[in-house]
Formats: structure tokens, sequence, C-alpha cells
């Protein structure tokens, strides 16, 4: 009986009529239309309106046609593949010293990780401007040292500079979900394996890496994702030369007032970080991660 | 490929989990580790892996001492109680897994997966996945996985407890087999279950508290327990404090004949008696007490008695006519099935 009353609620008539599941679902969906979609649909709308008036899709025209556009995506693409790229190597290979390799402190540094990935990332390039920067410690160690005018270390304008400042900013978000999959790995798998005759880097190869691949797979494209948007670091680090995606719709809304222009590389940025997104679920499905 | 613990101290922090162990497992033998639980049977497998490191005393394998040498350069076959097998590898890959390790050539490979599978009855589930299988042939691949290397020792840690009883008995005999197919490999086999122990070893090693308690052939550890706490763990018994005499020993008023050689007149002692050597009515060593509780299970009956305070287990095949609880009874045992132990040697009753 007790069974019976529970599998119908409904019939038990303590409840007011139901409201349908729907109706909760208004209020976010209200919010996120307001807060997101509304704006982007803003930005869609303006990219098809050139100055000249009208619709059409002369700006789209103009933008691709453009070198300085065609020299943005690249140099936006690459960094941010070498990025990702760097991080899941650097960010592989701490997760595995500290969560395998035994030494005083491991916790408190895995607890450090977490705080990390709560600074902004104009923070790590000023600390980076501050070490390898024209008039950072470096430069000035160097030039107090053989009384030159000026320090061998100006990578930090280049796009190695912002390479260097993106890999050391975003390997954290990488590390988390690895050290977060390490800790649920099995240690009596490690210890099989040993027993077995393997090595560590037998063990890692295969019996830690093909754990981790998911891990690995959600920290990368998660990267991949902020890395293509990054605005703060390029910003900060100076590199006049380094123009990316975001950089060019700053450029073209508060520089040029070119407002048809933003939009449209906005919305390729858009169109990039999304199609990446749906990419990584197709294939870490396939993978049935 | 014998197991030799000289001395092997382990401690955790020091706090001191195995105690200056002493023990040797012969070349093809299979010595199970019995003890309650902590009692450090998992850490003695673990020093002879190389997974933790005496804090004193050595290991040997064969005539090899092994305290210093990596688990990877030990050649240990290992199998442990959640199977540990590597999810994202097939069955064969799993078993090929130490092969690989060791650089033999692939036909080879081949071929002694083959052949493991095979011995455990797993040959036609080689290209399954781990997830695929049911705990009892996950753990018969383990056992593949650990045999195919060849290894001259296996350390088995509780494999069959998170099995179901049916299927429990029929891995022990499974294993038994695998013994005997392979002679030569010595077996170290942990539980804390003493139907396994009984079962399947050659000699038991029993364990309390970090220290070894006991060790000898399944018979011996029952017939003559060398102490109050190895009677109890193996098998059930009756320990009793008695005071020895000159032919014999008293428990409180009760006069009893038994062997009293090696104890020193007026001596306390335990008395130990299995409870299905004691039988009900008159006979040569008689107590008498009141039924304090009655047990029917199917075949026997089991009587608890209170003898001038102490607690008598008696399983006796099934009555007819069994003695009501609060009556008076008398109990009896021959005279060669009571063993005299030392006073004082472990605490447990
Ligand atoms: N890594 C460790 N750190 C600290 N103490 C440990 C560690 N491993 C085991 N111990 C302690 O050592 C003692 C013996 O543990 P061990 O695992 O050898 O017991 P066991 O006989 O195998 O018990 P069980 O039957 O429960 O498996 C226990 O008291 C346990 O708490
Ligand atoms: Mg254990």
């Amino acid at each position: 009986m007790a069974s019976a009353t529970l599998s119908t609620p409904a019939k038990a008539g303590i409840r007011a009529p139901a409201v349908p599941a729907w109706v909760w679902a208004l209020p976010p969906v209200a919010l996120l239309a307001l807060v997101f979609l509304y704006p982007l649909a803003l930005v869609v709308q303006q990219s098809f309106q050139p100055d000249t008036g009208g619709t059409s899709i002369r700006p789209y025209a103009d933008v691709f046609a453009s070198e300085a556009f065609r020299e943005a995506l690249w140099t936006t693409v690459w960094l941010a593949l070498a990025s990702t790229a760097g991080c899941l190597v650097l960010g592989f290979v701490l997760a595995l010293v500290i969560a395998f390799v035994p030494f005083p402190g491991a916790r408190a540094v895995s607890r450090f990780v977490d705080v990390f990935l709560s600074f902004p990332s104009f923070l790590i390039t000023l600390a980076l401007l501050f070490i390898y920067g024209t008039v950072g410690m470096a430069n000035g160690l160097w030039t107090d040292v053989t009384g030159a005018a000026e320090g061998p270390f100006r990578f930090l304008t280049t796009p190695w500079g912002v390479l260097l400042a993106e890999i050391t900013y975003f390997t954290p978000f990488v590390m988390r979900p690895l050290l977060a999959a390490f800790s649920q790995l099995d240690t009596a798998q490690l210890e099989a394996a040993s027993s077995l005759g393997a090595r560590a880097p037998r063990i890692v190869r295969q019996v830690i890496l093909p754990e981790a691949l998911p891990a690995l797979a959600s920290g990368g494209s998660l990267v991949l994702v902020l890395c293509l948007n990054e605005f703060g670091i390029v910003l900060f680090t100076g590199a006049k030369d380094v123009t990316t995606l975001p950089m060019l719709v700053y450029g073209k809304a508060i520089l040029e007032s070119d407002y048809p222009g933003a939009c449209v590389v906005a919305v390729v940025n858009v169109l990039i970080s999304v199609g990446l997104y749906g990419l990584y679920r197709v294939v870490s499905r396939r993978a049935g991660a | 490929m014998g197991i030799r613990f000289d001395a092997v101290t382990v401690a955790y922090d020091g706090n001191v989990v195995l105690d200056a162990l002493d023990l040797t497992v012969a070349p093809g033998e299979v010595m199970a580790l019995l003890g309650p639980s902590g009692s450090g049977k998992t850490t003695a497998l673990r020093a002879v892996a190389g997974f933790v490191r005496p804090a004193s005393g050595r290991v040997f394998l064969g005539d090899r001492d092994v305290t210093d040498l990596p688990p990877h350069r030990r050649g240990i076959g290992m199998v442990v109680q959640q199977y540990a097998l590597f999810p994202h590898l097939r069955v064969e890959d799993n078993v090929a897994f130490g092969l690989k390790a060791r650089k033999v050539p692939k036909a080879e490979i081949r071929t002694r997966v083959a052949e493991a599978l095979e011995m455990t009855g797993m040959g036609a589930y080689a290209r399954r996945h781990p997830r695929e299988l049911s705990g009892g042939q996950q753990q018969r691949v383990a056992i593949a996985r650990a045999l195919a290397i060849r290894p001259g020792v296996l350390l088995l840690d509780e494999p069959l407890s998170a099995l179901d009883a049916q299927l429990r008995s029929g891995m022990l005999a499974e294993l038994a087999r695998l013994h005997r197919e392979l002679p030569d490999v010595s077996i170290l086999y942990v539980t804390h279950d003493q139907m396994e122990a009984l079962t399947l070893a050659d000699r038991i090693a029993v364990m309390d508290k970090a220290r070894l308690q006991a060790c000898g052939t399944p018979r011996e550890l029952y017939r003559a327990p060398a102490n109050a706490f190895t009677a109890s763990f193996v098998g059930n018994a009756n320990l009793l404090p008695v005071t020895v005499g000159a032919s014999g020993a008293a428990l409180g008023t009760a006069e009893l004949k038994i062997d009293t050689s090696g104890a020193a007149p007026g001596a306390s002692a335990t008395l130990c008696v299995r409870p299905h050597l004691v039988g009900l009515g008159d006979g040569p060593n008689r107590l008498t007490g009141t039924v304090t509780e009655i047990q029917w299970r199917g075949a026997t009956h089991r009587l608890y008695v209170d003898v001038d305070g102490h607690r008598v287990m008696a399983d006796l095949p099934e009555l007819r006519t069994p003695p009501a609880h609060g009556e008076s009874v008398t109990l009896h045992f021959a005279s060669e099935d009571a063993v005299l132990l030392p006073a004082g040697v472990g605490d447990h009753g």
C-alpha cells in the first residue's frame, strides 16, 4: 500500500494542483535571455548594419578582406593552441608530481592551485613584467652586473611573452581536474603495475594517462576557449604587434569607432569558441568520457 | 622459490604494526597468514612485494635478499581483494601487461596470455573489458595476470573476500587446482577466514597484535594449539583455567585426569577442549553444571553450560530430547582430547 501511495503522489490530494515543470524553467531562461542572449543578438544584428545604412553582409566582406583580421585570426588560433598544448604538458607533469611524489607540503601546493584559479589574469602578467619587463628585475640585474645600458630580456612584448603568460596563468586550470582525477585513481592499480614489472614511465603512460584523459580533455578544452577569448594578458604584456581577435574588437570599437567591424570580429570569435566547444563535446562523448 | 622473513619489523610513525616477524615459506608451499583485522597481515605481504620498507630485518626470496629492491624488480605475482585490473584495457591486454613490461617477444606474449587465461578458465573472455565481467571473473583475470609473468612467488591478499559465499568455495577449489598445476610456486595467502586457511594451506601462520602467535600445519594448530589465542582463533575452543595437580588438573572441585607433563604441580594453566569433543552424560572426565543456552544448528545442538562460573560449549549430534534451559547436566571428554596450555599466554577467551 505504502509503495502505491508513494508512486502516485498526485492522487494523495495533499498538494495544490501541480505546476507544470516548464514554469520553473521560465525565470532562469528569462534571466539568461536578458543578460546574455539579448546583447548577443544585438551584436549579431549590428554586424549586419554597415555605417552606410541598411542591412547587408558588407561589414563581413570588408573585415574578411582586411590583412589585419586575417593576421589576428591566425595569431589568436596559434597562440591559443600553443598555450593549451603547453598547459596540458606542464599541468600533467606538475599534477603528477603533486599527486604521486610524496614530498612535504604537497597538500599545501595543491590547495594553492585552487587559490591561484581565483587570481585575475593581469596579475600574472604584471608579475612577469616585474621580472622580465624592460625595467624588470632580470634586466636590472643584468645591467648592474655587466654595466650594459640595456638588458637582454625583451621577449615579453613578443608573442612568446604572451605565450609564457598564458601558460603560466592557465596551467592550474588543467591541474585542477587532473588532481581530482588522480585522487580517484586506485593506488592498487599502480601497485599491481609495478609488481608486474613496470617502471614509473610505463605506469604513467599506460595506467595513469588513460585514466586522466577525460580530465585532460575537459581542462584542455576549457583552457583553449579561455585563451581564444583572453584579453587582459595580451593587453598587459604591452605587445604592440600581437593582435588577437579580442584585441581587434577592442581596437575597432574603442579606437576606430568601427562598430559593425568590431561586431563582425566578435561574432567570429564567438563562433570559433562555440565551434571548438561543440567539437570537444562530440569527441569526448565518442571517447566515452 | 621460497620466502623468508628475518626479524622483519614495520612501523608507521613510530607505531609498530609488524613486530620482528620470523617466518619461512618453503618453495612450493602454501602458507596462510591468518589473523584478525589490523593484526599486520597485509603489512607483512606488502613487505614481500616491496611496498613497505621494513624498519629493520631482511626479506629474502629464495637466496636473494630483496629488502632494498624496488617492487618492479622482484618478479612477484600479486592479487588483491579489489582486483585492481586496468579498466581501459581488455582482459587479454591486462594479462599481457606484465609480459610487455618485461619485453617478452610478441609471439610469445600471445601464447602465454592464452595459456594464463586458459588456466583460469577465462579464455572465452579475452576481448572483454573488466567492467563487462562479474566479480568472480574479474578476480580470475587478476590471477591470470599475476601468473602470466610466471612468478616464483604468488601473494594473495584476501582474494575471495569480495565474493559471495558460494562463489568463494568454488574459487577456493580453483586455487587449490591451480596450485597443483604450478607446484613450484610458493603462495602467501592472507585471510581472516579460518575456513579458507584450513582448506588451502599447507601451513598456517597465526598473527595477532603485530606478532606471529603460532605457525604450523592446520592439524597441529587444531589438535595442539600453542596458546589460547591460536586455540580460539583456529576453530572453536573451550578455554578453562585449571590448577595442575599431581596426576591431573583441577577445575574448581572437578578432578580431571589429563596429561600434565611439562607443567609443575600447583601451577595455573589453561585447559583447551574442542566443543565437538565434549559429550553429554557420564564419562572419564566429568564436568557438571547448568544449561544456560541451547542452540539448534540443524545437524547438531550447541549447549552452553555454566560449570562453576565457567562457560563450557558442547557441540552434540542432534538430540532427540535436548535438556531444558536451567537443567543440571553432566558433560565429559576423553583425556587425549584435552590440551594443557600455559596460563596467561594471550588473554582471549
Ligand atoms: N599506510 C599506513 N599508515 C599508517 N598505519 C597503517 C598504514 N597501513 C596500515 N596501518 C596500520 O597497520 C596495522 C596493520 O594493518 P594491516 O593492513 O597489515 O592489517 P591486516 O591484518 O591486513 O588487517 P585486515 O584484515 O583488516 O586487512 C593497522 O593497525 C593499520 O591501522
Ligand atoms: Mg589486510
